[in-house]
Formats: C-alpha cells, sequence, structure tokens
C-alpha cells in the first residue's frame, strides 16, 4: 500500500506539469480567486476540525461565496491531521490550483509542515488556529499571519490566572505536539509556583488510566491539561469516573474547555476556568450578529475554532477588497492582511511585526445560562493588548 | 512510587491485556483450528464497537448495545463464514491474508461512509461512570472492573467450554490434528462454523466495551490487531490457555512502558522526550517478548500441537 502511495506521490509533480501546460495555452480571462483549505476532518482533530469547516462554510454563505466582491473559490479537502498527507495537498494546491490563500489546519505539526512551501510560493496562510513558536520567532516569513494568537501566548494567559489564584502546587498534562510544547512553556513562563510533574501524551490518545493514576499520587493542587478535542472529552470524563475531581482543580486552556467538549462532558465540567482571546458572549456587535447566525444555523453556540474560521475568511475577504481584487500583487495583499483593517469577532486588534497579534485575553469560567445550557461566561481580561514572547526574534521590519 | 499506584497501574495493565485477550482468543481458536489467518477479525471488533456506540447512544441502554454487538457480530461471521472463509479452507496462508485483507478495507470504508470520518464518542454506562474504593486511598473505575471481570469471566468460560465440554473435545482434536479429527468422524466443517462465531462474538463484546475507553473510528481494528497476533504467537497457536497467559504478559509489558518507565527516564531527558520513549519502549519490548518466547519455545508457551 504505501509502496502504491509513493509511486502515485511520485506521479503528481508530472501530472501538475502537464494541467500547468494545459492551462498556460488556454486564452486569459479574470480567474475566480482561490483559496485553498486543508481541514481536519478525520483524525485526532476531528472533533475541532468538524467546528473549523462550519465555521468558513457560514462565512462563505454569508459572503456569497465571494471575496472582496470579487468571485472566488474555495477548495475544502480533508488532510486528516497529518502532516505528510496535508503537505501532499498544499502542493496540489500551489502547483495545480494555484490557489491564492490558503487556511485551515488545526495542529501546530501540520502548520510547521506545510507553512515553508506556502512561503516558497508567496502564498498568505492565514492560520486560524495554529501558532507555533517557530514561525513567529526566527522563522516568521512575510506570509505567514497567525490570525488567531501565537501558541505560548495562549497558554500565557491561564497561567498568569494560576499564579493570580496562587495554586501552590500544579500538575502539567498535555498532549505530545509542537503546539502542545509550546503551550506549557507558555504556562510556564507566568506561572511561578511549583510544578508538581510535566506529563506529556500521545498524540489521539483516548486512555488515560495511566496517567490518572501517576495523577492521584502526586496529589496536586491544580492540574493543568492541554489535550484539545476528542482528546480532552475523553481524559476529563476519566478524570470524573476516577473520582479525581474532589481534590484537584482543574484548569485549562479555551481548547479543552469550548464548545467542541462540554456538550460531550456535561456537567462534571461546571466551574472550569480557563482563558481564551474569544469568547461567544463577547460584546461586540459583530461577535453577536455571528453568534446569532452561527446558533441559526447549526442550532448551537459556536466554539472557539468555528470562530477562528469565520474570522479568518473575514481578514481574507477585508484584504481582497483593500487591494481591489488584485489578488496577484502578493506584496500589496501581504500589506493589507497585516492591517487587520475589518470588524473582527474577538474585538479591535493588530498585529506585531512577526504577523502574530496583539490582542487582549479574557478568563472565562463554564456555568449554566438562565435556560440551562452548560456553556462559558466571560468573566474579565486576563490581558489586554497582548503580544506574544518570539516577535524580537523575528526579522521582519 | 507508593504501593497503591503500583496496584493500580498493574491494574491498568491487566485491563489492557484482558481487553486483547477477547481478540486474541478468538483469534487462536480460528487460526490454530481451521488454519485460516483472519485478517478481518479486528473489521468485527471495530465493527461491534460501532454498533455498540450507536445503540447506545440512540437507546440508551448499555446491556442492550453489548448484546446487539455480539449478536450482530456472530450474524455476520455466519454470513461471512458461509460466503468467504468457507472458500478458504485448505488454501495457502497468503490467499486468505489478501481475502480477509480486502474485507478489512470493506469494512473501514463501509463505516466511514455511513458514520463519517470523524471517530464516535461512545458515552460510558451511567451506572459505570463513578469509582469504587477498592483500597483506602485508591478510588477505581468502575467501568474499568467490569472490563476486568469481563475478561475473566470469558477466560473462565472458555476454560470450561474447551476443557471440560463435548463441543471443547472436538475444538482441541481439531486443534491438535485436524486430520486424524475428520478420519474419527467429526463433522469438522460445523465445528468451525461454530468456532469462527464464537470467535466473531467474542471479538464483537470487546468493542462493545472498549468502545468507551477508546475512539470508535475506521482502524481501530488494525491497530489492535497486531499485539493480538502477537499473543497468539506468544501463547501458542491454538491455545486458549496460551492466549490468557501471553495477553497478561503483554499488558504487564505495555503498563512497563507506559507507566513505570516514564517517571524514571524524566529524571535523566526532558519531559516530552521521556513521552516519547516510554511507549516506544513497550512495543520494541512486546516484540522482543515475542522473540524470546520463540527462541525457547518455537511454537509458544502453550502450543497444542507441541504436546
Amino acid at each position: 500500500m504505501t509502496r502504491s502511495l509513493s509511486s502515485l506521490r511520485a506521479a503528481l509533480p508530472t501530472l501538475a506539469l502537464a494541467t500547468l501546460t494545459a492551462g498556460a495555452a488556454l486564452p486569459a480571462q479574470a480567474a475566480p480567486i482561490k483559496v485553498g483549505i486543508a481541514l481536519d476532518l478525520s483524525g485526532a482533530f476531528a472533533v475541532p476540525g468538524a467546528e473549523a469547516r462550519d465555521g468558513f462554510t457560514l462565512a462563505l454563505q454569508q459572503l456569497g461565496g465571494k471575496l472582496g466582491g470579487q468571485p472566488a473559490e474555495f477548495l475544502m479537502t480533508d488532510m486528516g491531521g497529518s502532516p505528510d498527507q496535508a503537505k501532499q495537498l498544499v502542493d496540489r494546491f500551489v502547483q495545480r490550483d494555484k490557489i491564492d490563500f490558503f487556511t485551515g489546519p488545526i495542529a501546530s505539526n501540520v502548520t510547521l509542515a506545510v507553512a515553508p512551501s506556502l512561503a516558497a510560493a508567496k502564498v498568505p496562510y492565514l492560520s486560524a488556529n495554529a501558532g507555533p513558536s517557530q514561525l513567529a520567532g526566527a522563522q516568521c516569513n512575510p506570509y505567514f499571519f497567525g490570525t488567531a494568537y501565537q501558541n505560548d501566548q495562549f497558554h500565557e494567559a491561564a497561567g498568569q490566572f494560576a499564579q493570580e489564584r496562587n495554586f501552590a502546587k500544579v500538575y502539567i498534562l498535555s498532549v505530545n505536539t509542537p503546539g502542545g510544547k509550546d503551550g506549557i512553556t507558555g504556562f510556564k513562563r507566568r506561572y511561578k509556583g511549583q510544578v508538581v510533574d510535566e506529563v506529556y501524551t500521545k498524540l489521539g490518545q483516548i486512555d488515560y488510566a495511566n496517567e490518572l493514576a501517576a495523577l492521584r499520587a502526586a496529589k496536586p493542587q491544580a492540574l493543568y491539561f492541554f489535550l484539545p478535542g476528542s482528546m480532552g472529552v475523553n481524559f476529563v470524563r476519566q478524570f470524573v469516573a476516577a473520582g479525581l475531581s474532589k481534590d484537584i482543580t482543574l484548569v485549562s486552556s479555551g481548547f479543552s474547555a469550548d464548545e467542541d467538549i462540554i456538550p460531550g462532558v456535561g456537567e462534571p465540567m461546571l466551574g472550569l476556568f480557563n482563558t481564551a482571546h474569544w469568547a461567544h458572549d463577547l460584546d461586540n456587535a459583530p461577535n453577536k450578529a455571528f453568534v446569532a447566525a452561527f446558533r441559526k444555523a447549526y442550532n448551537r453556540y459556536p466554539s472557539l475554532y468555528a470562530a477562528q474560521a469565520y474570522d479568518a475568511v473575514l481578514a481574507m475577504n477585508a484584504a481582497v477588497r483593500d487591494v481591489k481584487g488584485k489578488v496577484d500583487d502578493r506584496a500589496a495583499v501581504v500589506a493589507a492582511l497585516a492591517k487587520a483593517n475589518y470588524a473582527s469577532i474577538r474585538g479591535p486588534f493588530s498585529y506585531g511585526k512577526n504577523h502574530f497579534p496583539v490582542e487582549n485575553f479574557y478568563l472565562r469560567m463554564i456555568s449554566r445560562t438562565p435556560d440551562g445550557v452548560i456553556t462559558n461566561r466571560t468573566l474579565k481580561p486576563v490581558f489586554e493588548k497582548y503580544a506574544d514572547a518570539y516577535a524580537a526574534q523575528c526579522p521582519m521590519k | 512510587m507508593s504501593a497503591t499506584l503500583i496496584f493500580e497501574q498493574l491494574l491498568n495493565g491487566a485491563g489492557y491485556g484482558l481487553m486483547l485477550f477477547l481478540i486474541a482468543a478468538g483469534l487462536t481458536l480460528v487460526f490454530g483450528i481451521m488454519d485460516v489467518m483472519n485478517l478481518a477479525h479486528g473489521s468485527l471488533f471495530m465493527l461491534g464497537a460501532y454498533v455498540a456506540a450507536l445503540v447506545h447512544v440512540h437507546t440508551g441502554s448499555f446491556a442492550l448495545a453489548v448484546a446487539s454487538a455480539i449478536g450482530t457480530m456472530a450474524v455476520l461471521a455466519l454470513l461471512l463464514e458461509t460466503t468467504v472463509v468457507r472458500r478458504l479452507y485448505g488454501r495457502d496462508h497468503l490467499v486468505q491474508v489478501l481475502a480477509t485483507f480486502g474485507l478489512i478495507l470493506i469494512a473501514d470504508d463501509a463505516v466511514k461512509m455511513l458514520c463519517g470520518p470523524a471517530p464516535l464518542l461512545a458515552p460510558t454506562p451511567a451506572a459505570f461512570a463513578t469509582s469504587v474504593e477498592l483500597l483506602p486511598g485508591l478510588p477505581y473505575p468502575a467501568y474499568r472492573l467490569l472490563i476486568l471481570a469481563t475478561g475473566i469471566a470469558v477466560a473462565l468460560g472458555l476454560y470450561a467450554l474447551v476443557n471440560h465440554s463435548r463441543m471443547g473435545m472436538l475444538v482441541r482434536a481439531g486443534a491438535s490434528d485436524r486430520w486424524m479429527a475428520v478420519l474419527m468422524g467429526v463433522r469438522v466443517h460445523r465445528v468451525f462454523s461454530g468456532v469462527f462465531v464464537l470467535g466473531a462474538a467474542l471479538a464483537g463484546l470487546a468493542g462493545a466495551l472498549m468502545g468507551p475507553v477508546m475512539a470508535v473510528q475506521a482502524g481501530m481494528g488494525e491497530a489492535i490487531l497486531i499485539p493480538a497476533q502477537v499473543i497468539v504467537v506468544i501463547g501458542g497457536i491454538g491455545s486458549v490457555r496460551g492466549a490468557f497467559v501471553a495477553s497478561l504478559l503483554v499488558g504487564l509489558v505495555d503498563i512497563i512502558g507506559r507507566a513505570f518507565l516514564p517517571p524514571v527516564l524524566r529524571t535523566m531527558l526532558p519531559p516530552a522526550v521521556a513521552a516519547d520513549l516510554g511507549p516506544l519502549f513497550s512495543e520494541v519490548a512486546m516484540y522482543a517478548l515475542m522473540a524470546a518466547v520463540l527462541t525457547f519455545r518455537p511454537t509458544g508457551l502453550f502450543s497444542p500441537k507441541a504436546a
């Protein structure tokens, strides 16, 4: 099987070249703007991936399938959370489809795998979720925009909360990916108390019996965990089933405490503190409109992933509008994107010189709404206009 | 590391081992007695998990979910046996591997088409979502106790069936010398069908029970088929007793790599590296165990043919 796949892979560039020559023979015409979207519809991030798809889809519907008033084509394909598959897909997007924008992957390992080819092809990459430290620091490039957040920055907010609450002993549990490592670095940058232990688990792990046994023996005051998607659903359920919720306070980033996880776990999530740069109850007009439209379309609250995906399309739309549809002028597109000249649903924000956002972060708590739905409620800002820790290492101006 | 923690981790290892046993038991019977290499056994496990998850979500009854997983897999196995597997008896192993590998592809794509590529979330039954205080200071999830108890019950049941029943006698006769059994008047085909259905029912049971602690998704069968095959080889092909002992050994090796090794490694290495090495050790150690057993007992620990 592997052999047939690799021979197929070897044949792909030839195929792409063939299409290329065929395309060149056609008369020139106003081609639609093409957006490549690589989705996590299967694999370890299938749950967040489906949320992102719904966010993208809603934005596309609202824009009537256009970007900045220009006709646009959106190519959505599943890459199963696999860096290899995503890289193949991106090569196809770039060489055959000649995309003008790219977005989609949830996980940092996929982002790191595909960002170099996109930068080489000068295709702006709006990373709607992952914000790996490498691309924020020394390896930053003009075409990469962490439209949502930088990984460390996101978890620094949670670290700040843990520090303010003065937890004496914190145990850390995270998925073993580039995103997980960034996240824990970020948490520890702000939390100065005692870290009892730091445990990394396999991507896609479902059974946490071993980790829970070790956690019980370590007797920490709080547990900071970063297990996105279905990993988080299973972990919290098993944590509660193991009877640990009586003694240990759960603290999380917004990733393990949002709408992709809360409905799967239910009541045991009540009272969980978490932090994020967005919440569905943030009080600004674009966000209210988005949440209302999302609830109407899908009959549930949007998650962080859906919101970020929606927001990335708005950012693209504004950039195309500002360059008056001339997306071939890539320098102008990048300059337009960097201005963040649109009504973001997180509220106003700006980009640092590394193209990562300087934005607010909020403390949220999972509670019951008056009509009985278990969901997040925003309590207060943790950081205001907060930049990431890597901008200084980025050589861009 | 405290005694409680060691005990709890050993229980976790035993739970994993017993779950593998449910799959390996069916596999070893089918391979040992029918001489059919059934790779699709893992797919039966997967389908069992899907059936149970869907029934559980829609009816809310876990008992019904388990029963329907077992029942559906038994019926499906009967169909498979009469349409596909029966044609493979006596053919060479490569043909059997190809045919049953084809079944895996069909099964994986079928569940992707019907249920989508995203994993299903199989709920833990509400009655078992709590924990039981096994020792002072050791509450253990009730659902894991259920898995342990089921594994042991199935092991005892199979022991009684294989060693103390007429059906078992025929099965053992078929396993140790098929042609002699045929010549003595055993209706081997009927025994074969029975064994195949029993194996499938056990795989369905394993799938139903593992659903809530695993990701129910296409491909989950292949992932568990490999350790199950290793257990069959270590235990001796065709030996249920061997499969039982080998399952516990593999569960033990697995828990050493996952739970006992990483804390030691973390004292010398960065946490993220230690986290990679532990599970890697588990996998390597499982094969090392197999190699060691095969060196000293080339037919496995309890091979029926060696006796």
